[in-house]
C-alpha cells in the first residue's frame, strides 16, 4: 500500500473519525487487487473532503472543479482508452452540483468506476444540507431539520444505466474492496456508494453523534440484500439500511457504440422490421 | 483525397467550417461541445470529420461539461477544442480558470453574438472581449485571437493550437457571427507548409520530474496522463511538484509564473497587421469583423487625401501595449470601432495615456459597423470635431 500513497503529503486533512480514510484504504486495496498497470490508472476528483483522495494517491491524479470530475474523466478516458479511470467524489460534489454530469455519464456508459462517499452532508464547508441529507436531519443550513427528501443514489445510477451498482458502509471493508475491484474490472459505468460517518460536521448536530456511534448504528442496522432492485433500497434511518450489490450487468460502452457509428454500423431508426407485436394487437 | 486531415485546396467555405479545418490540420483529435447559435456548425462539422480521422467527437450535456471534457482529453494526450457563443462562454468560465491554473493546452472558439443574456442569438456582437480577459475569477493572463475572415478562422485556429501547446494555456478564438457564417475563399495549404507546435515533453525520469518546474521561457514540460510520471494536478494553489500549498508564498510564485510566461513572451505572441502607419495622421485600431470595415474606411479616407492608417489586431490578448503607446505619440487621433459599448477601446485609451484623443465607434450589436461610419469618425477626428 505504501508505494501508492504520497506519504510526503501527510498528514492528511480528514478529521478524526471520518470514514474517508477507510474508503481510501479500500480504493488502494482494490487498485492493487485489480492488477491494472499503475502507470495507466488515473484518479479524477472534484472538490470536497472525498475529492482530496486524489492528492494522496501516487497515480496520475486530477483534482478538478466542484462537480466536474465526471466530464473531465470522460474526456480523459475517451482521449486515451488505455487508461483505467476512477472517479472519487462526495455526495454533494457528485450528485448536487455534478448531478447532471452523473446521469449523462451513466447513460452514455462511459467506462469509468465512480466511488461516492456519502456522509450525508457537505463536510468541507462545515456541514450544510446535501442531496443525501435525511429528511429532518439538522445541518447548518437546516437548523430546524432538513425539509427536503434525499436521493437514493443507487436507484438513480441504476435508472440511468450504470452497469454495476453497489452500496456499502465504511464498516464493510472486505466487501467494499471487492466491490470496487469488481466495478473496475467491468467495462462501463460502475457506481459504488459508501455510507460513512462525518462526526465533525454532521454527527454532532444529530443524534447519530460520534463516529463510533454512527458505525455502531450502521453495524446494527445494515442488512445485505444482494441483487434486489435498488428502488427497494432507499436509505431509511428509521428502518434497516439496505446494502449490497444491486446491479451487475453488461451493455455496450460509449466507445463501443462510437466505433460502430464511425463505421456507419449503428443501423436505422426506427426499425420497422422489428418483431415486436403492438400491444393492442397482441393475443 | 490523400490527406484526410489537411484538405489541401481552395474552397468557398464559411468561417465555422474553416475553423474546423484549421483545428484538424493543427492536429485536433478531440472535440466536446454543445449546440449554440452561431457556433453550432463547428460542432456539426467536427461530428462528421473527427470519426474519419480516428478522433473523438462528443456532444456533452452542457458547456460546463464540454470545457471539463477538453481539459481531461488534453491531459489524455490529445489536442482538444470546444466551440460556443455568449451563454455557453459564460458557463465555461470556471473551467477555463482550471485550465489556466493547471496549464492545460486547449482551444475555445467563441463565435460571438450580441448580449447580454440570450441577446440576439443569430446576430453579430463583440461584447465578450473583456470576458475573455477577466471572465474567470482570480488574476491571470490569457491568449485570445480575433479572426476577421473565414481564411483567418483557418489560419488563427492553427495558431491558437500552436500557442496553447507552446505556452500551456487555453487559447480563445474570439470570432463573431459574421465571420462564422460568412462564406469566402479559404485556401488550405499543403501539410508540409503548415507549422505545427507539438507538446513539450519531460526530458527527465519520473523520479526527477516536477510538473511545474519551468524551462527558461517560463513554461514547464508536460507529462501526459499514462506516461508513467504519476503527476498530481490540482486547481488549488500548487508548488512545482503540483502539490497544494496554502500559503502566500506559493500563491505568489504560482500566479507570478502564470502571468510571467505570457507577459515575458508577449513579443512572440502578439501579432498585428499594420497598414500605412509610417505617415498616418489618424489610425484605426480594429479586430474581428470590424477590422474589415475599418480597412475599407482607411482606404476611402486615403482616397480623400486623409493620411489614415490601420492596426488590425490578430492577437487581442495580450494587448499590443508598446505598439499603441508608440503610435499614440505620433498621430492626431486613434479610433476604435467595436460591436459593444466600448471594451478594447479602454485598453487603447490606457496605452495612449493621453498622448492623443481616442474615439470609440460603437455599435451595440445586430449588424456590422458600416465603413462609412468609421470614415466619418476619421474625418471628424482630423477636423478636430470630436
Amino acid at each position: 500500500m505504501e508505494g501508492l500513497i504520497r506519504s510526503e503529503r501527510l498528514p492528511h486533512i480528514w478529521c478524526a473519525g471520518c470514514g474517508i480514510g477507510t474508503v481510501f484504504g479500500s480504493v488502494i486495496g482494490a487498485i492493487q487487487k485489480s492488477g491494472y498497470d499503475l502507470n495507466k490508472t488515473a484518479i479524477v476528483s472534484g472538490i470536497g473532503c472525498t475529492a482530496r483522495m486524489a492528492g494522496y494517491i501516487r497515480l496520475d491524479s486530477f483534482h478538478t472543479t466542484h462537480g466536474r470530475a465526471l466530464p473531465f474523466a470522460t474526456g480523459l478516458k475517451l482521449a486515451n482508452p488505455e487508461l483505467k479511470v476512477i472517479v472519487v467524489s462526495g455526495d454533494g460534489d457528485l450528485l448536487a452540483i455534478g448531478g447532471n454530469h452523473f446521469i449523462h455519464a451513466a447513460r452514455r456508459n462511459i467506462d469509468i468506476t465512480v466511488i461516492c462517499v456519502n456522509n450525508l452532508n457537505y463536510g468541507m464547508t462545515g456541514g450544510q444540507l446535501a442531496p443525501s441529507t435525511p429528511f429532518g436531519a439538522k445541518t447548518t443550513t437546516s437548523v430546524t431539520g432538513c425539509p427536503e427528501e434525499p436521493f437514493n443514489f443507487c436507484y438513480l445510477a441504476s435508472a440511468c444505466g450504470a452497469i454495476y451498482v453497489a452500496r456499502w458502509t465504511s464498516l464493510h471493508i472486505r466487501r467494499l474492496t471487492n466491490s470496487i475491484t469488481e466495478a473496475m474490472q467491468k467495462r462501463g459505468f460502475g457506481f459504488v456508494e459508501i455510507l460513512t460517518p462525518c462526526p465533525t460536521s454532521f454527527g454532532r448536530r444529530n443524534k447519530i453523534g460520534t463516529a463510533l456511534e454512527t458505525l455502531k448504528f450502521y453495524h446494527e442496522r445494515s442488512v445485505i440484500r444482494n441483487d434486489i432492485d435498488p428502488k427497494e433500497a432507499p436509505i431509511d434511518f428509521g428502518n434497516n439500511i439496505v446494502v449490497g450489490k444491486f446491479v451487475d450487468t453488461e451493455r455496450p460502452t460509449f466507445l463501443d457504440n462510437y466505433q460502430l457509428s464511425c463505421k456507419n454500423l449503428i443501423g436505422d431508426w426506427p426499425d420497422f422490421e422489428g418483431t415486436i407485436v403492438p400491444e393492442n394487437q397482441a393475443g | 483525397m490523400a490527406d484526410k486531415a489537411v484538405m489541401t485546396g481552395t474552397y468557398f467555405m464559411n468561417g465555422d467550417y474553416a475553423c474546423c479545418e484549421g483545428a484538424l490540420a493543427a492536429g485536433c483529435r478531440f472535440f466536446a461541445g454543445y449546440p449554440i447559435t452561431p457556433a453550432t456548425e463547428i460542432a456539426e462539422r467536427m461530428s462528421r470529420r473527427l470519426p474519419e480521422l480516428g478522433g473523438i467527437f462528443i456532444q456533452m450535456e452542457d458547456e460546463i461539461a464540454s470545457m471539463s471534457a477538453i481539459l481531461g482529453a488534453s491531459w489524455g494526450g490529445v489536442k482538444a477544442m470546444t466551440s460556443t457563443s455568449g451563454p455557453g462562454f459564460s458557463l465555461m468560465m470556471e473551467n477555463i480558470g482550471l485550465g489556466i491554473c493547471t496549464e492545460t493546452p486547449c482551444v475555445i472558439c467563441n463565435v460571438q453574438r450580441a448580449g447580454p443574456s440570450t441577446g440576439l442569438p443569430t446576430l453579430v456582437g463583440q461584447g465578450d472581449m473583456m470576458q475573455a480577459r477577466w471572465g474567470s475569477h482570480g488574476h491571470y493572463e490569457v491568449i485570445a485571437l480575433a479572426p476577421s475572415s473565414p481564411q483567418e478562422m483557418f489560419d488563427l485556429t492553427i495558431r491558437a493550437f500552436n500557442l496553447s501547446e507552446q505556452y500551456r494555456i487555453p487559447v480563445m478564438i474570439m470570432a463573431d457571427e459574421v465571420v462564422g457564417h460568412m462564406n469566402e475563399r479559404v485556401v488550405i495549404p499543403r501539410r508540409e507548409e503548415i507549422e505545427i507546435v507539438g507538446r513539450r515533453k519531460p526530458k527527465v525520469s519520473p523520479d526527477k520530474y516536477l510538473p511545474y518546474h519551468p524551462d527558461p521561457d517560463g513554461v514547464a514540460p508536460m507529462a501526459n496522463c499514462g506516461d508513467g510520471y504519476r503527476i498530481h494536478i490540482t486547481g488549488l494553489t500548487h508548488d512545482e511538484r503540483g502539490y497544494p500549498g496554502m500559503d502566500e508564498k506559493t500563491q505568489a510564485q504560482m500566479v507570478n509564473r502564470l502571468i510571467g510566461k505570457i507577459v515575458n513572451n508577449r513579443d512572440k505572441i502578439i501579432r498585428t497587421e499594420n497598414v500605412y502607419l509610417d505617415d498616418a495622421d489618424v489610425v484605426v485600431v480594429a479586430y474581428g469583423i470590424s477590422a474589415r470595415s475599418a480597412r475599407q474606411a482607411v482606404r476611402d479616407a486615403r482616397a480623400r487625401g486623409i493620411r489614415a492608417g490601420l492596426i488590425k489586431l490578430e492577437t487581442v490578448w495580450p494587448f499590443p501595449e508598446a505598439l499603441i503607446r508608440d503610435v499614440a505619440g505620433r498621430v492626431r487621433a486613434l479610433i476604435m470601432p467595436e460591436i459593444n459599448a466600448g471594451q478594447m477601446v479602454l485598453e487603447v485609451q490606457r496605452c495612449a495615456g493621453g498622448a492623443c484623443p481616442v474615439h470609440l465607434v460603437s455599435h451595440l450589436g445586430g449588424s456590422i459597423i458600416h465603413p462609412a461610419t468609421i470614415l466619418r469618425a476619421i474625418e471628424d477626428s482630423i477636423k478636430g470635431k470630436k
